[in-house]
Protein backbone atom coordinates (compact mmCIF):
# COMPACT_ATOMS: atom_id res chain seq x y z
CA UNK A 1 0.00 0.00 0.00
CA UNK A 2 1.39 3.19 -1.23
CA UNK A 3 0.02 6.71 0.02
CA UNK A 4 0.70 10.44 -1.32
CA UNK A 5 -0.55 13.36 -0.29
CA UNK A 6 -2.72 15.56 -3.20
CA UNK A 7 -3.70 18.52 -1.14
CA UNK A 8 -1.63 20.02 1.51
CA UNK A 9 -2.74 21.78 4.53
CA UNK A 10 -2.68 25.45 2.77
CA UNK A 11 -3.56 23.49 -0.34
CA UNK A 12 -7.23 22.81 1.26
CA UNK A 13 -7.81 25.90 2.93
CA UNK A 14 -7.35 27.79 -0.55
CA UNK A 15 -10.01 25.23 -1.99
CA UNK A 16 -12.40 25.99 0.33
CA UNK A 17 -11.93 29.35 -0.48
CA UNK A 18 -12.03 29.16 -3.82
CA UNK A 19 -15.24 26.83 -3.50
CA UNK A 20 -17.15 29.79 -1.19
CA UNK A 21 -16.12 32.10 -3.50
CA UNK A 22 -17.76 29.92 -6.37
CA UNK A 23 -20.96 29.78 -4.95
CA UNK A 24 -21.02 33.56 -4.24
CA UNK A 25 -20.46 34.51 -7.43
CA UNK A 26 -22.85 32.08 -9.14
CA UNK A 27 -25.91 33.07 -6.56
CA UNK A 28 -24.91 36.92 -6.18
CA UNK A 29 -24.96 36.61 -2.99
CA UNK A 30 -26.26 34.80 -0.23
CA UNK A 31 -29.32 35.55 -0.01
CA UNK A 32 -32.17 32.36 0.83
CA UNK A 33 -28.83 29.86 1.00
CA UNK A 34 -28.58 27.04 3.11
CA UNK A 35 -25.65 24.72 3.34
CA UNK A 36 -25.94 20.98 4.05
CA UNK A 37 -23.50 18.76 4.93
CA UNK A 38 -23.49 15.03 5.23
CA UNK A 39 -21.97 13.27 7.83
CA UNK A 40 -19.27 13.10 8.59
CA UNK A 41 -16.69 14.96 7.16
CA UNK A 42 -19.26 16.79 4.85
CA UNK A 43 -20.55 18.33 7.84
CA UNK A 44 -17.52 19.91 8.77
CA UNK A 45 -16.79 20.80 5.34
CA UNK A 46 -20.69 22.58 5.05
CA UNK A 47 -18.97 24.53 8.13
CA UNK A 48 -15.99 26.00 7.18
CA UNK A 49 -18.02 26.63 3.53
CA UNK A 50 -20.45 28.37 5.87
CA UNK A 51 -17.54 30.49 7.40
CA UNK A 52 -15.82 31.55 4.66
CA UNK A 53 -18.88 32.58 2.67
CA UNK A 54 -20.10 34.82 6.00
CA UNK A 55 -16.61 36.55 5.87
CA UNK A 56 -16.89 37.43 2.27
CA UNK A 57 -20.33 38.44 2.40
CA UNK A 58 -20.80 39.75 6.21
CA UNK A 59 -23.98 37.82 6.44
CA UNK A 60 -24.35 34.31 7.66
CA UNK A 61 -25.89 31.19 6.29
CA UNK A 62 -27.42 27.75 7.80
CA UNK A 63 -25.90 25.18 8.06
CA UNK A 64 -27.85 21.69 8.74
CA UNK A 65 -26.52 17.56 8.94
CA UNK A 66 -27.49 14.86 6.95
CA UNK A 67 -27.37 11.66 8.17
CA UNK A 68 -28.15 9.14 5.12
CA UNK A 69 -27.47 5.99 6.95
CA UNK A 70 -31.64 5.11 6.93
CA UNK A 71 -31.56 5.99 2.89
CA UNK A 72 -28.58 3.54 2.13
CA UNK A 73 -29.36 1.10 -0.53
CA UNK A 74 -27.02 -1.51 0.96
CA UNK A 75 -28.50 -1.06 4.49
CA UNK A 76 -29.36 -4.85 4.70
CA UNK A 77 -26.78 -6.53 2.49
CA UNK A 78 -23.72 -4.75 4.94
CA UNK A 79 -22.63 -7.90 7.88
CA UNK A 80 -21.82 -4.26 9.94
CA UNK A 81 -24.43 -2.50 10.83
CA UNK A 82 -23.64 1.30 10.33
CA UNK A 83 -24.21 3.57 13.36
CA UNK A 84 -27.00 5.82 12.96
CA UNK A 85 -26.88 9.30 13.74
CA UNK A 86 -29.25 12.24 13.67
CA UNK A 87 -30.06 14.43 10.99
CA UNK A 88 -29.94 17.87 12.54
CA UNK A 89 -31.43 20.30 9.74
CA UNK A 90 -33.01 23.30 12.53
CA UNK A 91 -34.78 25.35 9.66
CA UNK A 92 -36.94 25.03 6.39
CA UNK A 93 -35.15 24.07 3.78
CA UNK A 94 -38.66 24.31 1.13
CA UNK A 95 -38.46 27.20 -0.90
CA UNK A 96 -34.38 27.66 -0.52
CA UNK A 97 -31.29 26.98 -2.50
CA UNK A 98 -29.56 24.48 -0.54
CA UNK A 99 -25.90 23.80 -1.17
CA UNK A 100 -25.36 19.66 -0.57
CA UNK A 101 -22.41 19.34 0.71
CA UNK A 102 -19.65 16.19 0.77
CA UNK A 103 -16.47 15.22 0.70
CA UNK A 104 -15.77 12.82 -1.47
CA UNK A 105 -17.59 11.80 -4.67
CA UNK A 106 -17.02 8.03 -6.03
CA UNK A 107 -20.17 5.72 -7.07
CA UNK A 108 -23.09 8.72 -6.91
CA UNK A 109 -25.09 6.29 -4.54
CA UNK A 110 -24.51 8.48 -1.14
CA UNK A 111 -25.69 11.54 -3.22
CA UNK A 112 -28.34 9.54 -4.14
CA UNK A 113 -29.74 8.45 -0.84
CA UNK A 114 -28.61 12.43 0.67
CA UNK A 115 -31.47 13.63 -2.00
CA UNK A 116 -34.07 11.33 -1.30
CA UNK A 117 -33.49 12.06 2.87
CA UNK A 118 -33.22 16.00 1.35
CA UNK A 119 -37.16 15.51 -0.15
CA UNK A 120 -38.84 13.67 2.73
CA UNK A 121 -37.85 16.57 4.84
CA UNK A 122 -38.65 19.14 2.42
CA UNK A 123 -38.84 20.59 -1.28
CA UNK A 124 -35.88 23.61 -1.83
CA UNK A 125 -36.35 25.24 -4.96
CA UNK A 126 -33.10 24.33 -6.27
CA UNK A 127 -30.31 21.76 -5.16
CA UNK A 128 -26.48 21.89 -6.05
CA UNK A 129 -24.09 19.75 -5.05
CA UNK A 130 -20.46 20.70 -3.89
CA UNK A 131 -17.87 18.06 -3.32
CA UNK A 132 -14.29 18.50 -1.91
CA UNK A 133 -13.15 15.59 -4.48
CA UNK A 134 -14.50 13.85 -7.61
CA UNK A 135 -12.90 10.84 -8.51
CA UNK A 136 -15.49 8.94 -10.82
CA UNK A 137 -16.19 5.52 -11.27
CA UNK A 138 -19.62 6.96 -11.07
CA UNK A 139 -22.63 4.22 -10.91
CA UNK A 140 -25.66 6.54 -11.24
CA UNK A 141 -26.21 9.53 -13.09
CA UNK A 142 -24.78 12.39 -10.91
CA UNK A 143 -22.94 14.99 -11.46
CA UNK A 144 -21.45 18.11 -8.75
CA UNK A 145 -21.94 21.67 -10.07
CA UNK A 146 -18.67 22.80 -7.59
CA UNK A 147 -15.96 20.56 -7.15
CA UNK A 148 -12.54 21.37 -5.26
CA UNK A 149 -10.41 18.75 -7.10
CA UNK A 150 -10.91 16.31 -10.16
CA UNK A 151 -8.78 13.35 -9.28
CA UNK A 152 -9.07 10.48 -11.90
CA UNK A 153 -8.55 6.83 -9.86
CA UNK A 154 -8.18 3.78 -10.46
CA UNK A 155 -10.92 1.30 -8.84
CA UNK A 156 -7.71 -0.09 -6.88
CA UNK A 157 -7.25 3.29 -5.42
CA UNK A 158 -8.60 4.94 -2.38
CA UNK A 159 -9.10 8.95 -1.50
CA UNK A 160 -8.69 9.93 2.22
CA UNK A 161 -9.67 13.46 3.29
CA UNK A 162 -8.87 14.21 6.62
CA UNK A 163 -9.90 17.15 8.11
CA UNK A 164 -8.75 19.08 11.68
CA UNK A 165 -12.23 18.53 13.35
CA UNK A 166 -11.62 14.43 13.24
CA UNK A 167 -7.99 13.96 12.29
CA UNK A 168 -4.45 15.37 13.44
CA UNK A 169 -4.33 17.99 10.07
CA UNK A 170 -6.01 18.93 6.99
CA UNK A 171 -4.95 16.65 3.83
CA UNK A 172 -5.92 14.61 1.31
CA UNK A 173 -4.57 10.96 0.35
CA UNK A 174 -4.16 9.17 -2.71
CA UNK A 175 -4.07 5.53 -1.76
CA UNK A 176 -2.84 2.36 -3.76
CA UNK A 177 -4.41 -0.64 -2.71
CA UNK A 178 -2.79 -4.03 -3.30
CA UNK A 179 -5.51 -6.73 -4.59
CA UNK A 180 -6.57 -8.28 -1.54
CA UNK A 181 -7.38 -5.18 0.83
CA UNK A 182 -9.27 -3.90 -2.25
CA UNK A 183 -11.29 -7.03 -1.85
CA UNK A 184 -12.18 -6.82 1.66
CA UNK A 185 -13.17 -3.47 0.85
CA UNK A 186 -15.52 -4.58 -1.65
CA UNK B 1 -21.40 -2.27 17.97
CA UNK B 2 -24.61 -4.30 17.39
CA UNK B 3 -27.47 -6.34 19.30
CA UNK B 4 -26.24 -9.73 20.50
CA UNK B 5 -29.94 -11.35 19.46
CA UNK B 6 -32.20 -11.31 16.91
CA UNK B 7 -35.04 -10.46 18.82
CA UNK B 8 -36.07 -8.54 21.82
CA UNK B 9 -37.74 -10.91 24.35
CA UNK B 10 -36.52 -8.89 27.30
CA UNK B 11 -33.80 -6.21 29.20
CA UNK B 12 -32.66 -8.86 31.82
CA UNK B 13 -29.19 -9.98 30.58
CA UNK B 14 -28.36 -7.25 27.99
CA UNK B 15 -25.47 -5.32 28.46
CA UNK B 16 -25.15 -1.91 28.90
CA UNK B 17 -23.62 -1.22 25.51
CA UNK B 18 -26.76 -2.83 23.72
CA UNK B 19 -29.10 -0.53 26.19
CA UNK B 20 -27.15 2.37 25.11
CA UNK B 21 -27.14 1.47 21.72
CA UNK B 22 -31.27 1.54 21.13
CA UNK B 23 -31.25 4.64 23.53
CA UNK B 24 -28.97 6.51 21.09
CA UNK B 25 -30.54 5.00 18.15
CA UNK B 26 -33.81 6.18 19.05
CA UNK B 27 -32.70 10.07 19.07
CA UNK B 28 -32.28 9.98 15.48
CA UNK B 29 -35.72 8.77 15.55
CA UNK B 30 -36.99 11.04 17.56
CA UNK B 31 -36.11 13.77 15.86
CA UNK B 32 -37.97 12.33 12.76
CA UNK B 33 -41.21 12.08 14.73
CA UNK B 34 -40.93 16.38 14.51
CA UNK B 35 -40.69 16.71 11.06
CA UNK B 36 -43.60 17.13 8.50
CA UNK B 37 -43.10 13.87 6.91
CA UNK B 38 -42.42 11.30 9.34
CA UNK B 39 -41.87 8.56 7.13
CA UNK B 40 -38.11 6.98 6.48
CA UNK B 41 -37.05 4.12 4.49
CA UNK B 42 -35.10 1.40 6.08
CA UNK B 43 -37.70 -1.00 6.52
CA UNK B 44 -38.87 -0.96 3.14
CA UNK B 45 -40.20 -4.43 2.11
CA UNK B 46 -40.32 -6.18 5.15
CA UNK B 47 -43.39 -6.91 6.60
CA UNK B 48 -43.82 -7.10 10.34
CA UNK B 49 -47.02 -9.01 11.84
CA UNK B 50 -48.50 -7.57 15.12
CA UNK B 51 -49.77 -10.59 17.27
CA UNK B 52 -51.87 -9.25 19.92
CA UNK B 53 -53.67 -11.73 22.23
CA UNK B 54 -54.35 -9.47 24.87
CA UNK B 55 -56.14 -5.72 25.03
CA UNK B 56 -53.54 -3.20 24.37
CA UNK B 57 -54.16 0.69 22.93
CA UNK B 58 -50.84 2.70 23.40
CA UNK B 59 -48.59 -0.40 22.77
CA UNK B 60 -50.19 -1.53 19.55
CA UNK B 61 -51.03 1.81 18.55
CA UNK B 62 -47.12 2.69 19.31
CA UNK B 63 -45.78 -0.40 17.48
CA UNK B 64 -47.79 0.00 14.24
CA UNK B 65 -46.62 3.52 14.08
CA UNK B 66 -42.85 2.99 14.62
CA UNK B 67 -43.42 0.23 11.75
CA UNK B 68 -45.49 2.59 9.46
CA UNK B 69 -42.90 5.01 9.76
CA UNK B 70 -40.10 3.00 8.94
CA UNK B 71 -42.36 1.81 5.72
CA UNK B 72 -42.58 -1.69 6.62
CA UNK B 73 -45.60 -3.32 5.42
CA UNK B 74 -48.11 -3.61 8.40
CA UNK B 75 -50.51 -6.36 9.26
CA UNK B 76 -52.04 -6.17 13.01
CA UNK B 77 -53.79 -9.16 14.99
CA UNK B 78 -56.14 -9.22 17.93
CA UNK B 79 -57.54 -12.36 19.75
CA UNK B 80 -60.86 -11.55 19.64
CA UNK B 81 -61.44 -11.30 16.09
CA UNK B 82 -59.28 -14.94 14.88
CA UNK B 83 -59.30 -18.16 15.19
CA UNK B 84 -57.75 -18.10 18.82
CA UNK B 85 -61.43 -17.86 19.97
CA UNK B 86 -61.72 -21.67 17.67
CA UNK B 87 -59.14 -22.67 20.04
CA UNK B 88 -56.26 -22.62 17.89
CA UNK B 89 -52.63 -22.93 19.91
CA UNK B 90 -50.19 -20.44 20.00
CA UNK B 91 -47.72 -21.93 18.13
CA UNK B 92 -49.96 -22.98 15.13
CA UNK B 93 -51.45 -19.01 14.80
CA UNK B 94 -47.59 -18.28 14.86
CA UNK B 95 -46.35 -20.49 12.44
CA UNK B 96 -49.02 -20.51 9.96
CA UNK B 97 -48.86 -16.55 9.97
CA UNK B 98 -45.09 -17.01 9.34
CA UNK B 99 -46.02 -19.16 6.15
CA UNK B 100 -47.32 -16.24 4.74
CA UNK B 101 -43.67 -15.05 4.31
CA UNK B 102 -43.33 -12.44 7.18
CA UNK B 103 -40.20 -10.82 8.42
CA UNK B 104 -41.10 -9.53 12.27
CA UNK B 105 -43.17 -10.62 14.88
CA UNK B 106 -44.65 -8.07 17.65
CA UNK B 107 -46.15 -9.85 20.56
CA UNK B 108 -47.99 -9.03 23.25
CA UNK B 109 -49.74 -12.50 24.93
CA UNK B 110 -51.20 -13.04 28.83
CA UNK B 111 -48.36 -16.10 29.16
CA UNK B 112 -44.69 -15.13 30.50
CA UNK B 113 -42.31 -16.70 28.41
CA UNK B 114 -44.57 -16.61 25.55
CA UNK B 115 -42.45 -13.96 23.06
CA UNK B 116 -39.42 -16.68 24.04
CA UNK B 117 -41.26 -19.56 23.33
CA UNK B 118 -42.38 -17.55 19.71
CA UNK B 119 -38.69 -17.09 19.28
CA UNK B 120 -38.08 -20.98 19.08
CA UNK B 121 -40.77 -21.61 16.79
CA UNK B 122 -40.73 -19.04 14.59
CA UNK B 123 -37.45 -17.68 12.18
CA UNK B 124 -39.17 -14.41 12.57
CA UNK B 125 -37.35 -11.52 14.26
CA UNK B 126 -39.30 -11.25 18.21
CA UNK B 127 -40.32 -8.45 20.13
CA UNK B 128 -41.69 -8.98 23.15
CA UNK B 129 -44.49 -6.75 23.64
CA UNK B 130 -45.41 -7.65 27.26
CA UNK B 131 -45.86 -11.38 28.19
CA UNK B 132 -47.63 -11.65 31.44
CA UNK B 133 -45.99 -10.49 34.25
CA UNK B 134 -42.39 -11.47 32.94
CA UNK B 135 -41.42 -8.26 30.47
CA UNK B 136 -42.49 -5.43 28.73
CA UNK B 137 -38.99 -4.58 27.37
CA UNK B 138 -40.02 -1.73 24.99
CA UNK B 139 -41.04 0.00 27.62
CA UNK B 140 -38.55 -0.78 30.37
CA UNK B 141 -36.64 1.35 27.60
CA UNK B 142 -38.95 4.32 26.12
CA UNK B 143 -39.11 4.88 30.06
CA UNK B 144 -34.91 5.16 30.33
CA UNK B 145 -35.01 7.26 26.84
CA UNK B 146 -37.69 10.07 29.14
CA UNK B 147 -35.41 10.15 31.94
CA UNK B 148 -31.71 10.36 30.08
CA UNK B 149 -33.94 13.04 28.03
CA UNK B 150 -34.89 14.99 31.37
CA UNK B 151 -31.74 14.13 33.20
CA UNK B 152 -28.73 13.68 30.93
CA UNK B 153 -27.70 10.33 32.54
CA UNK B 154 -28.83 7.29 34.17
CA UNK B 155 -26.07 6.57 36.19
CA UNK B 156 -26.86 7.21 40.01
CA UNK B 157 -29.92 8.79 38.83
CA UNK B 158 -32.40 7.89 41.92
CA UNK B 159 -35.68 6.30 40.84
CA UNK B 160 -38.72 4.91 42.43
CA UNK B 161 -41.02 2.38 40.65
CA UNK B 162 -44.63 2.98 43.11
CA UNK B 163 -47.33 0.29 43.17
CA UNK B 164 -48.28 -3.52 42.39
CA UNK B 165 -44.82 -4.69 41.89
CA UNK B 166 -45.43 -8.57 41.46
CA UNK B 167 -47.69 -8.65 38.78
CA UNK B 168 -45.92 -6.02 36.69
CA UNK B 169 -43.60 -6.30 33.63
CA UNK B 170 -43.16 -2.88 33.41
CA UNK B 171 -41.71 -2.99 36.50
CA UNK B 172 -39.43 -6.07 35.93
CA UNK B 173 -38.43 -4.32 32.79
CA UNK B 174 -37.20 -1.06 34.18
CA UNK B 175 -35.59 -2.89 37.15
CA UNK B 176 -33.38 -4.84 35.11
CA UNK B 177 -32.54 -1.59 32.52
CA UNK B 178 -31.83 0.72 35.19
CA UNK B 179 -29.61 -1.70 37.07
CA UNK B 180 -27.50 -2.40 34.33
CA UNK B 181 -27.31 1.35 33.32
CA UNK B 182 -26.15 1.76 36.41
CA UNK B 183 -29.52 4.15 38.35
CA UNK B 184 -30.46 3.47 41.65
CA UNK B 185 -33.72 1.53 41.79
CA UNK B 186 -36.21 1.40 44.64
CA UNK B 187 -40.32 0.21 44.86
CA UNK B 188 -42.73 1.22 47.32
CA UNK B 189 -45.93 -0.87 47.53
CA UNK B 190 -48.66 -2.60 49.52
CA UNK B 191 -45.72 -5.53 51.04
CA UNK B 192 -48.63 -8.00 49.47
CA UNK B 193 -47.40 -6.83 45.77
CA UNK B 194 -43.75 -6.60 46.51
CA UNK B 195 -42.04 -9.63 45.75
CA UNK B 196 -39.96 -11.53 48.94
CA UNK B 197 -36.12 -10.89 48.71
CA UNK B 198 -36.23 -8.04 45.90
CA UNK B 199 -33.20 -6.69 47.55
CA UNK B 200 -30.84 -9.37 46.58
CA UNK B 201 -31.30 -7.63 43.08
CA UNK B 202 -29.90 -4.23 44.96
CA UNK B 203 -33.43 -2.72 44.74
CA UNK B 204 -34.16 -1.04 48.36
CA UNK B 205 -38.48 -1.51 49.51
CA UNK B 206 -40.36 0.81 50.89
CA UNK B 207 -43.73 0.43 52.16
CA UNK B 208 -44.32 3.68 52.67
CA UNK B 209 -44.24 6.74 50.49
CA UNK B 210 -43.51 9.17 53.14
CA UNK B 211 -40.05 7.56 53.39
CA UNK B 212 -39.08 7.10 49.89
CA UNK B 213 -40.18 10.24 48.84
CA UNK B 214 -37.13 12.67 49.71
CA UNK B 215 -34.93 10.24 48.53
CA UNK B 216 -35.33 10.06 44.85
CA UNK B 217 -35.70 12.15 41.49
CA UNK B 218 -38.57 10.66 39.59
CA UNK B 219 -41.05 8.20 40.67
CA UNK B 220 -42.61 5.71 38.11
CA UNK B 221 -46.40 5.50 39.19
CA UNK B 222 -47.30 1.78 37.98
CA UNK B 223 -51.64 1.25 37.31
CA UNK B 224 -53.33 -0.34 39.95
CA UNK B 225 -54.52 -3.58 38.28
CA UNK B 226 -58.46 -3.16 39.20
CA UNK B 227 -58.82 -7.09 39.32
CA UNK B 228 -55.88 -7.42 41.77
CA UNK B 229 -58.62 -6.27 44.50
CA UNK B 230 -61.26 -9.08 44.22
CA UNK B 231 -57.83 -11.30 44.76
CA UNK B 232 -57.51 -10.15 48.02
CA UNK B 233 -54.09 -8.07 48.12
CA UNK B 234 -55.26 -4.36 49.26
CA UNK B 235 -58.35 -4.09 50.95
CA UNK B 236 -59.75 -0.95 48.83
CA UNK B 237 -59.01 1.79 46.44
CA UNK B 238 -59.87 4.18 48.27
CA UNK B 239 -57.30 2.60 51.11
CA UNK B 240 -54.98 2.13 48.34
CA UNK B 241 -55.10 6.07 47.49
CA UNK B 242 -54.64 6.91 50.78
CA UNK B 243 -51.52 5.04 51.50
CA UNK B 244 -50.11 4.62 48.14
CA UNK B 245 -51.39 7.14 45.35
CA UNK B 246 -48.91 9.71 44.85
CA UNK B 247 -50.27 12.88 45.29
CA UNK B 248 -49.24 16.79 45.23
CA UNK B 249 -49.55 17.21 48.72
CA UNK B 250 -47.42 13.95 48.84
CA UNK B 251 -44.54 15.05 46.33
CA UNK B 252 -44.49 18.65 48.13
CA UNK B 253 -42.31 17.06 51.18
CA UNK B 254 -39.35 16.41 48.71
CA UNK B 255 -36.62 19.27 48.48
CA UNK B 256 -36.73 19.56 44.78
CA UNK B 257 -39.64 18.52 41.91
CA UNK B 258 -39.99 15.13 41.59
CA UNK B 259 -40.38 13.97 37.72
CA UNK B 260 -43.56 11.75 37.69
CA UNK B 261 -43.91 8.99 35.46
CA UNK B 262 -46.81 6.27 34.25
CA UNK B 263 -46.71 3.90 31.88
CA UNK B 264 -50.56 4.35 31.12
CA UNK B 265 -53.53 3.80 31.39
CA UNK B 266 -54.07 6.45 34.57
CA UNK B 267 -56.92 5.29 37.03
CA UNK B 268 -57.06 8.92 37.98
CA UNK B 269 -56.89 9.76 41.67
CA UNK B 270 -56.48 6.30 42.54
CA UNK B 271 -52.56 5.47 41.50
CA UNK B 272 -52.07 9.23 41.01
CA UNK B 273 -53.96 12.21 41.57
CA UNK B 274 -54.92 13.75 38.63
CA UNK B 275 -53.61 17.44 38.99
CA UNK B 276 -49.91 15.76 39.65
CA UNK B 277 -50.50 13.73 36.50
CA UNK B 278 -50.97 16.79 34.16
CA UNK B 279 -48.44 18.83 36.12
CA UNK B 280 -45.43 20.68 35.00
CA UNK B 281 -43.25 17.65 36.49
CA UNK B 282 -45.37 14.41 34.71
CA UNK B 283 -43.64 13.41 31.52
CA UNK B 284 -46.24 11.02 31.10
CA UNK B 285 -47.51 12.18 27.62
CA UNK B 286 -43.16 12.81 26.64
CA UNK B 287 -43.23 8.70 27.21
CA UNK B 288 -45.86 7.88 24.75
CA UNK B 289 -43.77 10.00 22.37
CA UNK B 290 -40.70 8.51 23.11
CA UNK B 291 -42.33 5.19 22.64
CA UNK B 292 -42.44 5.63 18.72
CA UNK B 293 -39.38 6.74 19.00
CA UNK B 294 -37.74 3.83 20.95
CA UNK B 295 -40.06 1.16 18.98
CA UNK B 296 -38.47 2.29 15.44
CA UNK B 297 -34.68 1.96 16.98
CA UNK B 298 -35.75 -1.62 18.27
CA UNK B 299 -37.09 -2.55 14.80
CA UNK B 300 -34.63 -0.89 12.99
CA UNK B 301 -31.40 -2.34 14.68
CA UNK B 302 -33.21 -5.87 14.45
CA UNK B 303 -34.98 -5.30 10.99
CA UNK B 304 -31.29 -4.50 9.54
CA UNK B 305 -28.94 -6.63 10.96
CA UNK B 306 -28.27 -9.78 8.99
Amino acid sequence: MTTSKIIDSAGFKRTVNRLAHEVVENHKGVENLVIVGIRTRGEFLARRLATTIGEIEGSSVPVGILDITMYRDDLRGRLDQPQLKSTEILFDITGKVLILVDDVLFTGRTIRAALNAIMDIGRPSLIELMVLIDRGHREIPIKADFVGKNVPTSPRQEIKVKMREVDDDDAVYLVNLDETSKEEKR
Amino acid sequence: MKLQSRHLLGLEGMSKDELTLILDTAVSFREILDRPIKKVPPLQGKTVVNLFFESSTRTRISFELAERRLSADVVSFTAAASSVSKGETLKDTARNIEAMKIDMVVVRHAAPGSAHFLSKVVDANVINAGDGGHEHPTQGLLDMYTLREKFGALEGLRVCIVGDITHSRVARSNIYGLLTMGAEVSVCGPETLIPRELEKFGVQVYHHLEEVIPKVDALNVLRVQLERQKSGLFPSLREYHRFFGVTKEKVSRAPKPITIMHPGPINRDVELSADLADSEHSVILQQVTNGVAIRMAVLYLLGTTN
